[in-house]
């Protein structure tokens, strides 16, 4: 546990954020909060009003409500949470106080909140400390409560730190509080990589090519990015690691596109064209040849996992169009997945492993559709909408990421995994396209 | 007496030669020179013929030989002119697919075989083919397809007879459109194998 802990707070950068209980724990992971079937078309309502200032000498008010409007917008980027507008608000507890027998649940039942959450900032020099509590309102009962201490700039990462705690209670899974996206954008007037935290927030630009960079993917540790760039005016793949800034190069003759990373992180896996014909194939993390997977004339492109790392989902026009098959990596075996359309391309195989997304293009518009691993149950998530493409599941499964031209130029959006709530994720100059969403960086 | 007898032989002198001066006018075919303008000189009258003919005769030559060196020289210009426009028709002229297809028209085949007679009269070339897309489809995909273009013109050039050495391939997939615009008209300009030369 300490050398997790450690690994995670080294991945995060310095931030060394004390965590204490603040009740005794009892088996929420079965909390059946959220409706698993269909949970964003049924919101749950939670109110998380302006935070109470516990310090010694009052603290600049404007921490406590930076703080709660974070976790406000936080939380109903989930699509899992309608957050109730403070207008409503019967109470203060600014006033009244923040635990449990100082709330009066009536006057948040009668404004519909299901969960509330109360939190006290206490600020000292240079260090700011928060106390959250999560309650069910008709119950009239704390669920779980935590206090995290750490320096003053540390302040979303703490507030970020108990929603995950919070959705790992509500729904047993971390969510992506703690995760990242890479997408491609021509910012700087080529296309580069950038990456952003997974609200948009923060975005770094990450290659410096100033050539044609594409297809970022992400290792399942967080720690490197791996492209495709033409920086040496040929498709070459390039596996950068973020903190130590270096890169190693896959690059055969011909087009060298579409890295992965397999499940485990020991190998990868990409399309290269050497031998005459696109195929993919298994790496070592050192770019070596494996094995070549594909075995089939025509264009196999686009290789994606299934979680177990046993199948991998590809694009072939084997049959004449492209279309999206499966393989099994033991017996070698495909099938088919995807027969409705003539233009099937980019898969992502799902976190849970029962769904792959997918773009299908009609009449040079592409929209996104999920489709379950036994080809049944296909979903149309995006309509009428300009053209939407390159669908990336979030590490809990709970959203998916695309670019979309809806408004003209191409931005980076995100919905939730039923195609609800459609946002606009990422605001920077020139066109984004291709997000590829990180593994959640905080460990179970 | 005398005196009137020297007058009548200088008149008869000025006479004769004005007759002479007229008659070798005369014979000369079409001279624009007025007669009168002539310095009357008796005895240079047949050498300054002659070397007027013999300059005339030069300027001719010179003339002729302007002519020709022009003549020589704007076919030189031709020739060149030819050259350059026969690789400029190499490197402009694309090759172009149907959406979605990586085969060879039978335009595009006369295209190619046209490409593949001037990598015969200029040996010493190389040449990229770069495989295009339309907007159209994914990013990824089309990279692939791109490449598959620029491999079967390489494999028809290599079939009929250039050593593959000389041709190497590069794919851009999407990315790098010669016509704007969401209209088959732009999306046909756009689904091509363009040659660049090398050396």
């Amino acid at each position: 546990m300490k050398i997790k802990l450690f690994h995670r707070f080294f991945l995060f950068g310095y931030v060394v954020l004390i965590s204490i209980f603040l009740s005794p724990q009892h088996g929420l992971a079965e909390y059946d909060y959220i409706n698993i079937s269909d949970p964003f078309l049924n919101k749950i309502p939670v109110a998380a009003p302006v935070f109470k200032d516990l310090s010694a000498k009052s603290a600049d008010p404007a921490i406590a409500e930076q703080a709660a409007e974070l976790i406000n917008k936080s939380l109903a980027h989930t699509g899992y949470f309608k957050m109730i507008d403070p207008d409503a608000f019967l109470e203060d507890l600014r006033v009244k106080g923040i635990t449990g027998p100082q709330i009066n649940f009536d006057n948040w039942r009668d404004i519909g909140a299901e969960l509330l959450i109360t939190g006290g900032i206490t600020v000292e020099e240079d260090y700011l400390q928060i106390e959250f509590r999560l309650f069910d309102t008709f119950k009239s009962e704390l669920l779980f409560g935590k206090r995290y201490k750490g320096r003053l700039e540390d302040q979303r990462k703490i507030v970020l730190r108990f929603c995950s705690e919070m959705m790992y209670r509500l729904t047993g899974k971390r969510g992506i509080f703690e995760s990242m996206i890479a997408f491609v954008s021509t910012t700087t007037g080529n296309k580069e990589i950038f990456t952003s935290e997974f609200d948009g927030h923060d975005v770094k630009q990450v290659t410096r090519t100033k050539s044609l960079t594409l297809f970022p993917a992400w290792s399942p540790d967080g720690a490197s990015i791996a492209y495709t760039s033409y920086q040496n005016d040929k498709p070459e793949i390039f596996i950068r690691h973020l903190a130590d800034q270096t890169e190693k190069k896959i690059s055969f003759d011909g087009i060298n596109i579409t890295p992965v990373w397999v499940p485990g992180g020991e190998k990868m896996c990409a399309t290269l064209s050497f031998e005459g014909d696109e195929e993919i194939y298994l790496l070592t993390n050192n770019g070596k040849i494996d094995k070549r997977l594909t075995k089939n004339w025509g264009i196999d492109v686009s290789p994606s996992f299934s979680p177990d790392g046993k199948n991998m989902a590809f694009v072939s026009k084997r049959f004449g169009s492209p279309q999206i098959f499966i393989q099994n990596l033991d017996s070698g075996a495909v099938r088919r997945l995807t027969y409705e359309g003539k233009y099937n391309t980019q898969p992502d195989w799902s976190p849970a492993g029962d769904y792959i997304a997918y773009s299908a293009m009609e009449n040079g518009q592409s929209d996104i559709f999920v489709i379950r691993t036994d080809g049944e149950d296909l979903k149309q998530l995006t309509r009428d909408s300009g053209s939407n493409e390159s669908p990336a599941w979030s590490p809990d499964g709970s959203l998916i990421a695309f670019s979309s031209n809806r408004t003209g130029k191409s931005r980076i959006y995100v919905m939730t995994a039923s195609g609800t709530d459609q946002r606009i994720l990422i605001n920077l100059s020139g066109e984004q396209t291709d997000p590829a969403w990180s593994a959640s960086f905080k460990e179970n | 007496m005398k005196k009137r007898n020297m007058y009548f032989k200088i008149g008869l002198v000025i006479l004769m030669v004005g007759l002479l001066v007229t008659v070798s006018a005369c014979s000369k075919k079409k001279s624009h020179l007025d007669p009168m303008e002539q310095a009357p000189s008796s005895q240079t009258e047949a050498s300054a013929a002659a070397e007027q003919e013999a300059a005339e005769a030069r300027a001719i030559a010179e003339e002729e030989l302007r002519a020709q060196q022009l003549q020589e020289q704007k076919a030189r210009e031709e020739a060149a002119q030819q050259k350059t426009q026969a690789r400029e028709q190499f490197v402009n002229k694309d090759i172009y697919f149907n959406f979605d297809d990586a085969s060879l028209s039978s335009d595009a085949r006369e295209v190619l075989k046209d490409k593949v007679e001037w990598l015969r009269e200029n040996p010493g070339v190389s040449v990229l083919i770069e495989g295009h897309c339309d907007e159209r489809g994914t990013a990824e995909y089309n990279i692939a397809l791109g490449q598959r273009r620029a491999q079967s013109v390489k494999t028809f050039m290599v079939n009929a007879g250039v050593s593959p050495s000389r041709l190497s391939t590069i794919s851009y997939g999407e990315e790098r459109p010669v016509a704007m615009g969401s209209n088959e008209s732009a999306w046909a300009k756009n689904r091509r194998a363009h040659f660049r030369i090398q050396n």
